[in-house]
């Protein structure tokens, strides 16, 4: 039995993080390929259609502060990934891993966050 | 303690102990946690029962696997990878003229009207896809998706449910669902003024007329028509006319599988009918299983307009790190 478990949940594993979920729009905003890593204090989550999206602010090395909005998949499609309407909460600080805009503003989309206790998150994007 | 109560009770204990692991209906191990099963390799189904294709039905392999965000037709041929780059999974390569994945396998056969019609959706996928603030597509506004659109881009979960007289389907987004009617009726006989006769009075509806019938014990067919033609056919924004009408195809494969396949006949906008979903292989789910809420609610859109998808849009000014 733990054996048959073992091996479905690797194949669910597999199912899930070999998919791109695009419940709402494609990819025409996004900077195909690029990655951006950012620290940052969480000032919104919010648990949302067509998208969750985190909103956190970064100091900048001049000292201003950028404020980053990166996006989601819905909740029904993030939950398969762990994450729920209480991952984050105002104040944490997290490590975003994002797939940026073209037009150069700080939004992106989601792909991996470290929480404030280290765990990281993968969302629908990863492969 | 009576012994005639010893085993009850330790059943009891039991099913309270593995029922959020054991599935009932089909005695197959889960994932702790995981709401889904989806098919493993080593597995030989029961055989089909008669007339029935009703339960909880998720695309077989996985979610996502109902997805046509190139469009209908296209299903499963966008499996491309951004050469060196981690993490792209179906992305395409940004500097590609038309992106080749996202085009669809083959075009529907359009007709003057048909393309003149496509071209003046602008939709969010597909390779005419642009900036979801950007778009016409009346969905992302929480408009209704109709049918068959709830099939043909992004197959969610659903319930069937057999009665004496309707096959109905219930659909995940946005609760919505449908009643295909199996009383012997017949379809309105003027799709572009449809209705059931009096005393209903004609009307065109975002979901249509549903009528359907066993083909065979394991085979059943729904054909549709008197539809609302502000609908679009997908995400990618293939058009249809009102005289639209959809022959939907459930074939019952084995205890455990659905196969939908959805063709579209539609004059106006095709010369001629055409396969819009063939196959999609779907598994039956855990009659326990609780279909999660996605709903479009225009607050939320409002919302994320505001923070996101506008500004994702602008032309913009750089500031990211």
């Amino acid at each position: 039995m733990r054996r048959r478990l073992i091996t479905t949940a690797a194949v669910v594993g597999l199912l899930i993080g070999s998919v791109s979920l695009f419940a709402h729009h494609g990819n025409a905003e996004f900077d195909i390929g690029k990655r951006v890593t950012v620290k940052g204090t969480v000032t919104r989550w919010s648990w949302s259609n067509p998208h969750c999206f985190l909103t956190f602010d970064v100091n900048g090395d001049n000292g201003a502060v950028v404020h980053w909005v990166v996006e989601t998949q819905p909740p029904r499609s993030v939950t398969a990934g762990g994450f729920s309407q209480y991952t984050f909460k105002p104040g944490d600080e997290v490590t975003v891993t994002l797939e940026p805009v073209k037009n150069g503003r700080p939004l992106g989309r989601m792909l991996e966050v470290v929480l404030p206790n280290g765990k990281k998150m993968v969302t629908g994007h990863l492969d | 303690m009576p012994k005639r109560f010893v085993a009850p009770i330790i059943s009891l204990i039991g099913v309270s102990i593995f029922g959020p692991v054991i599935t009932p209906a089909q005695d197959v191990p889960r994932q702790p946690g995981a709401v889904y099963d989806f098919d493993r390799p080593d597995e030989k189904p029961a055989p089909a029962p008669k007339h029935d294709i009703s339960g909880v039905w998720e695309p077989a392999k996985g979610p996502g696997a109902g997805l046509q965000g190139k469009g209908a037709l296209s299903m499963g041929s966008c499996e491309y990878k951004v050469p060196g780059v981690p993490y792209s999974g179906y992305a395409y390569d940004a500097k590609a003229p038309v992106p080749d994945c996202l085009k669809p396998a083959q075009e529907p056969p359009y007709t003057a009207l048909g393309r003149k019609t496509l071209l003046s959706h602008i939709p969010t996928e597909g390779y005419r896809m642009v900036a979801s603030a950007l778009t016409n597509d009346p969905v992302p506004a929480c408009n209704p998706q109709g049918f068959p659109r709830i099939v043909l881009h992004d197959f969610r979960t659903s319930r069937i449910i057999q009665t004496p007289t309707n096959v109905v389907i219930l659909y995940e987004f946005n609760k919505k669902w449908r009643a295909i009617w199996t009383d012997g009726r017949e379809l309105p006989k003027n799709p572009e003024e449809p209705t059931w006769g009096e005393p209903d009075p004609p009307e065109s509806r975002w979901w249509g007329y549903s009528v359907g019938k066993w083909e065979d014990d394991y085979t059943f067919v729904a054909d549709s028509n008197g539809f609302d033609d502000r609908t679009w056919l997908d995400n990618a924004g293939l058009p249809h006319g009102d005289a639209l009408h959809v022959e939907e195809r459930y074939r019952r494969v084995d205890r455990d599988h659905l196969e939908m396949t959805i063709t579209i006949h539609d004059p106006q906008m095709y010369t001629k009918p055409w396969v819009a979903l063939d196959k999609l292989r779907l598994r039956l789910q855990a009659a326990s299983l609780d279909i999660p809420e996605e709903e479009c609610v225009p607050l939320e859109t409002e919302e994320y307009n505001k923070e996101f998808a506008k500004p994702a849009a602008s032309a913009g000014k750089a500031k990211q790190p």
